[in-house]
């Protein structure tokens, strides 16, 4: 396997394959309740305690579409930069299982509430436009769970009826790692948009993977194998690269692949033939005859789009221009939605005469270390915004150093302590009175006669080592460039 | 008062207002005269002691500003009532017992009426002459060994048999007004959308629709009067402004036009279907209407269409008796056997049929020449109606193209039987409201019907001519309660 120019190719002897991937991700609706019923939809409930008549599919039960439920579908779609279809048809998709009450999943399959739209990856060397095909809207199956007894199998309904949504994208992926961006990037989306969890532990988001390769240069796509419902993003990487490459051997072989459907076993990190294109189901949609097409207005749509809050790309585009961010340091922070709230409230905190760039080597720097090792969410940090930004101020004031603050912010840590009352208290101001530290360097000068000599004898290493000697003598608090002003300036 | 069943639902609720008669004499007679007619084999459950009790309730605390004051009341098993077993006339159902009450009958009892028991239908209100029911077929009173039409059989038996003063049934292509044609009685197809479908154990979304069933028009508009709600748990349900249709009910229809649809003149149908007709043309014309002859081109195609749309949403609305959550359950090697099992044991034959049949049609390579093509057709056939209409006020036709059969005639030929609904599946496949009356008898002086087809919504209108209809009329059902010893 080589990387070359970031381009993710699988080398056989004298062939090279490019490898082809489209996602069909299944991203849940945030919403309180199901798609057409009101039950709950807490995560991590007893089973069957949130299932109405209607999930569970009593005679008679009719399915009513859950109006918050579109507003999150338009809102996804429109934050895809896609197509919202005014009239779209709800369909039945028709198949046998233990937990899928009504015998059929209501979903939509000719019209889509969603049509094309397209998601911007910042890649390593720049950007790259995915297609997305189109969003449905769909009721998710219950759960079923086998190893509770040796002859029998139990049904969850919780599940059942749950909105999701499900995003296809056009095959334009082409390696793990951009499949990696592409999920990360619609999470953070719809994170945003407050429209998707994106909680991959909890099965909030989960994908089919679409995989086939073709020779490099080739425009024809080969065969490709679908393999289902992979729960997080590394699994779904490995799993691409398992079969990616049992389809190159497979031509490598001169054998053909077969269209099909696979399962990725996690543990042996190999994929399963599930079934076969001719065992596929034959579902037999048909527009439910229980629900009326669903028709959204113009003025619907507008009311939506007017309250799209800033999206990542244009949150992104601003940081850059107004808080002259690098590109790279600016896709950290707008990637969640959480992180850049915390910059900007720090950015809001930290007044006029503020410095952009120490702000985010902080966050970027210190913050994630902590949150790191403390496997914590920026939102449950120690350290809140309007503290960090007075951290920065004093540091850019030059109230204390640079080292000095990091003895600070391991004082912060317990308890989001003000730092300002650090310094105080533990008198860690910096010494910037330029008498007092000539003062300190003098005798420092006068201690190590020979050393001085040395050093102007051309050894220039020798330097840092009066650095290091002041700070000491000051306990660190020494303001570290008159420390250099004054020394470069006695040492001539 | 001996006579109490004889009483039209008109009479029992003056009576129960005027206080000439209680719930419970009224109550007490029906069980009584239901009691003594098990060979009809109209209910498939009887709750006549709870049904008493009821009664005896409401006595001493009578609120009689209701619109069915104590009147008590047998509905059709196909919906779902609370506590109380519903079958859909199948074996897979046949230990169900919902916790939920349908939004129809929750509109029955809300006015104050009485349930007396769930009545016998074709499984799952698949048939026209109540011989597919798991509990057996259902005799029609007029005539021994004769079949009450279908689906709503037992519905149609008991109103013509007087063991329920008014019922309900369903209508999918046909199942209330065929029956009501066979035994004598009135019966109104609402309008698709005039009487939500929560609660109702579903064969085909798109045509199944509630209705009254009575022994005359003016008990058939209160009915419907009660039983017509708009619905947010059903979102085919329509908001439309609903009339009072029993107190807007009037006989005269000066000047209304009626039209004649030239395709409704079938080969084979018998000259006394004709003759009925040209009666039923007469005493529109008597009552002041006006006939205009049109045309509905489509008519041809209405019953091949409606056996493409219906199973097809039929073997979806039936995927649900799997044996996994309710109702009946067969033992199984696996899921897949178990689901097998279930499915061939607790479905009868019809039923097997059809769902077979909408499999097919839905099948992938088979869906665009079936499923889409009937799609096409019903759009035409609406079309047809919608051009009618821009001549006419309503439309009359015979309500079947014969007379109620005997038991067991037509059960080895599907398709004759399905033929039954040619003049009432139109109606279904358009969404209109259709109500068919007694009109005659055939030379073996069994009922006939006419029926009356309206505009969307214009339930009040039909309601109207039939009303004025049945006046000129005056038939006279022969019940000679022969099943009584």
């Amino acid at each position: 396997m080589s990387k070359k120019n970031s381009e993710y190719l699988i080398n056989r002897k004298d062939n090279q394959y490019e490898v082809v991937i489209g996602l069909e991700v299944h991203a849940q609706v945030l919403s309180e309740s199901k798609l057409f019923s009101t039950s709950a939809t807490k995560f991590g409930a007893e089973p069957n305690t949130q299932v109405s008549l209607v999930d569970a599919a009593f005679p008679g039960m009719l399915p009513v579409i859950n109006e918050f439920c579109v507003k999150q579908a338009i809102k996804t779609g429109i934050g895809l930069n896609a197509k919202i279809n005014k009239r779209s048809v709800f369909d039945r998709k028709n198949y046998f299982y233990a937990d899928l009450p009504q015998g059929y999943q209501i979903s939509q399959f000719k019209d889509p509430i969603v049509g094309e739209g397209k998601v911007i990856l910042d890649m390593p060397d720049g950007q790259k436009e995915v297609g997305i095909e189109r969003l449905h809207l769909e009721q998710d199956a219950g759960k079923s769970i086998h190893d509770l007894d040796p002859q029998n199998t139990f049904v969850d309904l919780n599940r059942s009826g749950v909105a999701l949504m499900e995003i296809v994208s056009k095959p334009d992926l082409r390696s793990p790692d951009e499949v990696s961006l592409y999920i990360k990037k619609l999470r953070s989306i719809m994170r945003y948009l407050g429209t998707c969890d994106g909680n991959m532990q909890e099965g909030s988001l989960r994908a089919d993977v679409n995989v086939s390769v073709r020779a490099k240069g080739s425009k024809e796509f080969g065969t490709r194998c679908e393999i289902k419902n992979v729960n997080s993003i590394k699994f779904m990487q490995m799993a691409i690269e398992y079969e990616a490459n049992r389809q190159v051997d497979l031509i490598e072989e001169g054998k053909s692949i077969d269209q099909e459907t696979r399962l990725f076993d996690t543990k042996k990190n190999e994929t399963r033939s599930m079934r076969s294109k001719e065992d596929a189901h034959d579902y037999r949609y048909f527009p439910d005859p229980d629900l009326l097409p669903l028709e959204v207005s113009d003025e619907f749509v507008k009311e939506l789009k007017n309250n799209i809050p800033e999206l990542p790309d244009d949150k992104k585009k601003r940081f850059i221009d107004e808080f002259k961010l690098s590109p790279y340091e600016a896709t950290i922070l707008v990637s969640d939605i959480d992180t850049a709230k915390y910059f900007e409230e720090v950015v809001a905190k930290m007044g006029k005469n503020k410095d952009m760039k120490l702000a985010v080597n902080w966050i970027t720097g210190e913050l994630f270390a902590v949150l790191n090792n403390k496997n914590l969410e920026i939102s449950q940090s120690p350290v809140s915004a309007k503290n960090l930004a007075i951290l920065v101020n004093l540091i850019k004031n030059g109230t204390i150093s640079g080292k000095i603050a990091k003895t600070v912010f391991e004082l912060m840590l317990d308890g989001d302590k003000d730092p300002q009352k650090i310094v105080e208290e533990k008198g860690l101001k910096q010494q910037s009175d330029p008498k007092a530290i000539e003062a300190l360097i003098d005798k420092i000068i006068d201690d190590n006669r020979e050393k001085a000599i040395e050093y102007k004898q051309g050894k220039e290493k020798l330097f840092g080592f009066f650095v290091g000697q002041a700070m000491k003598a000051s306990a660190g608090k020494a303001n570290p460039q008159l420390i250099n002003e004054i020394l470069k300036k006695k040492l001539q | 008062m001996s006579d109490i069943t004889k009483q039209t639902l008109t009479e029992l609720v003056e009576n129960i207002k005027n206080k000439k008669l209680s719930s419970t004499d009224v109550t007490k007679a029906f069980i009584e005269r239901s009691e003594k007619s098990k060979e009809l084999n109209t209910y498939i459950t009887e709750d006549f002691t709870s049904a008493l009790n009821k009664a005896k309730k409401f006595d001493q605390k009578p609120n009689l500003d209701l619109k069915l004051p104590g009147v008590p009341m047998a509905v059709k098993d196909l919906f779902c009532t609370k506590d109380v077993k519903t079958t859909a006339g199948s074996k897979i159902l046949n230990n169900f017992v919902p916790t939920y009450e349908s939004t129809v009958t929750e509109n029955i009892w809300k006015e104050g009426a009485i349930l007396l028991g769930k009545l016998n239908c074709d499984e799952f209100a698949m048939g026209s002459s109540n011989e597919t029911s798991f509990f057996g077929s259902v005799q029609n009173p007029i005539d021994k060994d004769l079949v009450p039409g279908g689906s709503s059989g037992g519905s149609a038996s008991a109103v013509s048999g007087q063991l329920t003063p008014i019922t309900i049934g369903t209508d999918t292509g046909g199942s209330i007004r065929q029956p009501a044609s066979f035994t004598g009685t009135v019966g109104l197809k609402p309008t698709y959308g005039s009487c939500s479908r929560y609660g109702i154990v579903a064969f085909a979304s798109s045509l199944d629709q509630a209705g009254p069933m009575a022994q005359n028009v003016k008990d058939c508009a209160l009915l419907q009067e009660v039983i017509s709600t708009y619905d947010p748990k059903d979102s085919t349900s329509i908001d439309f402004k609903r009339n009072q249709y029993s107190k807007e009910l009037t006989n005269n229809i000066k000047g209304k036009k009626i039209g004649i649809p030239k395709e409704y003149r079938i080969d084979g149908m018998p000259k006394e279907i004709e003759d009925l007709w040209q009666k039923g043309i007469q005493y529109v014309k008597d009552c002041g209407a006006e006939t205009i002859d049109i045309s509905l081109p489509h008519t041809n195609y209405a019953l091949p269409t409606y056996y493409i749309v219906a199973p097809a949403e039929a073997s979806s609305n039936l995927a649900r008796y799997d044996g996994v959550k309710y109702g009946f359950r067969a033992k199984g090697e696996n899921l897949i056997d178990m689901y097998e099992k279930t499915r061939s044991e607790g479905f009868g034959a019809e039923v097997q049929r059809r769902i077979m049949i909408g499999t097919y049609v839905l099948s992938s390579g088979y869906y665009d020449a079936y499923y889409l093509k009937a799609q096409k057709v019903r759009k035409l056939i609406k079309n047809d109606f919608d051009e009618a209409y821009k001549k006419v006020d309503a439309i009359l036709t015979p309500s079947t193209p014969s007379s109620a059969f005997k038991i067991g005639e037509k059960t080895n030929d599907p398709v004759s039987m399905y033929l039954n609904d040619i003049f009432t599946v139109p109606v279904n496949l358009a969404g209109l409201p259709g109500i068919s009356i007694p009109a005659g008898h055939d030379s073996k002086g069994y009922p006939l019907g006419l029926q009356i087809i309206g505009k969307a919504f214009d339930e009040q209108n039909i309601l109207n001519i039939a009303f004025a209809m049945e006046e000129k009329i005056n038939f006279k059902n022969k019940i000679t309660d022969w099943w009584i010893k």
